[in-house]
């Protein structure tokens, strides 16, 4: 198997937070890889799934397998997104058997940005430095779905300078949901005001997630209770020197 | 989403009081639960949650096999089964066995089951006395509120709302010692018992090979509703089979460990037939009612029929962070949280609720925790394009969907998306901008700046 690694950088990335991917990118050059950016690249169609539209969904799901087939190894920026194609594709197909082989073969390739520094490249220390006291957030998917728990903490913990506590309550949803967050707006930033809560209780001031969208959510409760802490993807504090 | 569904979240995310009592109860059996199932405490904790899923996939995949087996040694003992389709059914049954016998009093212990088809106002309205006999339902059935909770059905009262239900309802002074409000009730009750012609109960395991009705309970007053009247009736849903006896080995290990902590209930219960002749007290007549009440309509369901291997434990409800917050009465029907959310969409059609499959971030918290292991978001997410489906063949929703169409032919043009998205992301509602803290949109995509790398 050749170094190359293909980076499926999703929407929200690619739209709203491209330094992510830039960080991710900068992370797995440094290990030695080749960096290889499929333009077709869209959305993995989550929103549509999680929404009931199984159709649209799986429109975006044939779309994805399209682009992503041929690469040898796809990292993703998000437990979220991984979860979908790794989950929940096969149950979108479950009627299709010829799209389900093309599930089946694509879908032990596609690695969470921290679970492929862990299992794949095995490293734990990639060489960073950041002077700063963090705490950690499992997005839900990445903890759950795909139970990815100790690798994040392993990277963070090799980090020079930083110092990392951790959550109480841990485990805990920050309340996004994805269109839950729209449509059960009270109820979400509940749960995402309870989020900023423990994090500012831990004193740090960062914290770290796997999923750009749960920072999305914490970001904005952490203005709304004024707390002065600032979100990072596990990315950008590995790509920090 | 209803009025009725909005209306009710909003009013409990407000009540700071209710949210706080369900903090402090959920959290004591959360974190109960969590201690017993510790791999220290209970190393083959995974393993017994593996064979209950099993066992329970057998049973609801040969239902009918073993209900027969169930029913034929529940009357090689002399008790007698009933079918019953729905609610009517089992009021129906209750009432005319009532007016055969000339029964007026009727205790009760805990069953949700019963609370799905409305029993006890169906037999007050044709004037019979129904009491709720665990102290939980007791306070609620005098404060006229449905179980706020599987398994603590009062859990969001303190005791100076006890006080104030009991002044209310019992004419007594007021009193605020929880010791002395359990002492008032144990003696009302007390009268009950002995007064009873029927005891009314539920069942958490029907045993097949051996027709048992099994009963767990903390308070000792399913032992008496079943054992001090001279009728005894269980009611049960048709999914509380279980194959055998030795089944329960995996059952009882998982059952009150996952509810509050417990390693066993206090009192675990074997009910099969009535009195012997031997024997010095028991009913002299035993029913077991088996409910269908919309259960069958899951069965050719394969993705979905998992949520038939329910135990009411209540571990989702007490680590759900929807339910934590607004609480058992903001769901629309007996079954609150997690599985409430999966059940009642089954049990009463999507329409009943439509947003209820909804109202949930899928954080898969539940399914976590389900000693049963049934996968709650994934039917969560089955019942979501359920809903999709049925406002596809009504013509409702249509601009939701029509959206939704948009985004994904978007997703699957990439040239149109790239030139789309960055439109998108700059017409972001300002709220919408608040809501996620998001400052001025990037000036350049990532694949922009790839580009120019």
């Amino acid at each position: 198997m050749g170094n190359r690694v293909s980076l499926f950088v999703t929407c929200v990335v690619d739209q709203l937070f491209p330094q992510i991917g830039l960080a991710m990118a900068t992370v797995l050059e440094r290990l030695g890889y080749e960096i290889d950016f499929p333009e077709q690249q869209t959305c993995c169609g989550q929103p549509a799934f999680n929404n009931g539209y199984w159709a649209e969904a799986r429109d975006m799901a044939r779309h994805f397998l399209d682009t992503f087939e041929s690469c040898e190894r796809i990292v993703t920026p998000s437990g979220s997104c991984t979860a979908m194609v790794v989950n929940h594709f096969s149950e979108l197909f479950r009627k299709e058997p010829e799209a389900l082989a093309r599930v089946e073969a694509l879908r032990g390739r596609v690695w969470e940005f921290s679970a492929f520094l862990t299992e794949v490249a095995h490293v734990e220390d990639v060489g960073a430095r950041l002077e700063e006291v963090v705490t950690f957030h499992d997005g839900c998917h990445a903890l759950r779905e795909l139970g990815i728990r100790g690798g994040p903490r392993r990277l963070l913990a090799h980090v020079r300078g930083l110092e990392l506590r951790e959550l109480e309550p841990a485990g805990e949803c920050c309340g996004f949901g994805g269109t839950f967050s729209v449509k059960f707006d009270e109820l979400s930033r509940s749960m995402g005001a309870a989020k900023a809560d423990a994090i500012v209780r831990t004193g740090a001031r960062a914290v770290v997630s796997l999923d750009p969208s749960c920072l999305m959510q914490i970001r904005g409760a952490l203005a709304r209770a004024g707390a002065p802490v600032r979100t990072m993807h596990l990315a950008e504090v590995l790509a920090s020197v | 989403m209803s009025v009725d569904f909005d209306r009710k979240i909003h009013g409990a995310l407000a009540n700071q009081k209710q949210q706080r009592a369900i903090q402090n109860a959920t959290g004591k059996m959360k974190a109960g639960r969590e201690a017993m199932v510790a791999p220290e405490i209970l190393p083959d904790y995974q393993e017994l949650r593996a064979q209950a899923n099993a066992l329970k996939k057998h049973t609801i995949d040969h239902l009918d096999h073993y209900l027969e087996e169930f029913e034929r040694n529940v009357e090689a003992h002399g008790g007698k089964v009933i079918w019953a389709k729905d609610a009517t059914e089992v009021a129906d049954f209750v009432l005319s066995l009532a007016r055969d016998r000339g029964a007026h009093l009727i205790v009760k212990s805990k069953s949700m089951t019963s609370e799905e088809v409305d029993l006890n106002e169906r037999l007050e309205h044709d004037g019979l006395e129904a009491v709720e006999t665990d102290l939980g339902e007791y306070i609620m059935q005098l404060a006229g509120e449905r179980p706020f909770h599987i398994v603590g059905p009062a859990l969001h009262k303190d005791r100076y709302d006890v006080a104030d239900v009991f002044e209310k309802r019992l004419g007594v002074g007021r009193e605020t010692v929880i010791e002395k409000q359990a002492a008032i009730a144990r003696v009302r009750l007390r009268e009950k018992f002995l007064a009873a012609d029927i005891g009314i109960s539920g069942a958490n395991f029907l045993v097949a090979d051996s027709g048992a009705v099994v009963i767990v309970e903390n308070e000792g007053n399913a032992r008496l509703t079943t054992t001090a009247p001279k009728i005894h009736i269980a009611i049960a849903g048709i999914e509380k089979v279980i194959p055998r006896a030795q089944d329960l080995a995996v059952f009882l290990k998982l059952l009150a460990r996952s509810a509050t902590g417990q390693a066993l209930p206090v009192y675990t219960s074997f009910l099969s037939g009535p009195r012997r002749k031997t024997e010095i007290d028991g009913p002299e007549e035993f029913y077991v009612v088996v409910l269908d009440n919309g259960r069958t309509r899951l069965l050719p369901d394969r993705a979905k029929r998992q949520s038939l291997y329910c135990i009411r434990c209540g571990a989702c409800l007490n680590t759900c962070p929807v339910y934590r917050r607004v609480g058992g009465h903001a769901f629309p029907w007996v079954y609150a949280g997690p599985i409430g959310a999966i059940l009642t969409p089954q049990f009463l059609g999507t329409s009943h609720e439509p947003a209820l499959p909804f109202a949930s971030s899928l954080c898969g918290a539940c399914a976590d925790v389900c000693p049963v292991k049934i996968d709650i978001p994934r039917v969560l997410l089955e019942l979501r394009s359920d809903v999709r489906k049925s406002e596809m063949r009504e013509q409702r929703n249509r601009v939701e969907k029509l959206t939704f169409r948009a985004f994904a032919w978007i997703m699957t043009h990439p040239r149109v998306y790239a030139m789309a998205a960055p439109f998108g992301v700059a017409m972001m509602p300002a709220r919408l901008r608040e809501r996620f803290g998001l400052g001025d949109p990037p000036r350049r995509s990532f694949r922009d700046q790839w580009r120019g790398r």
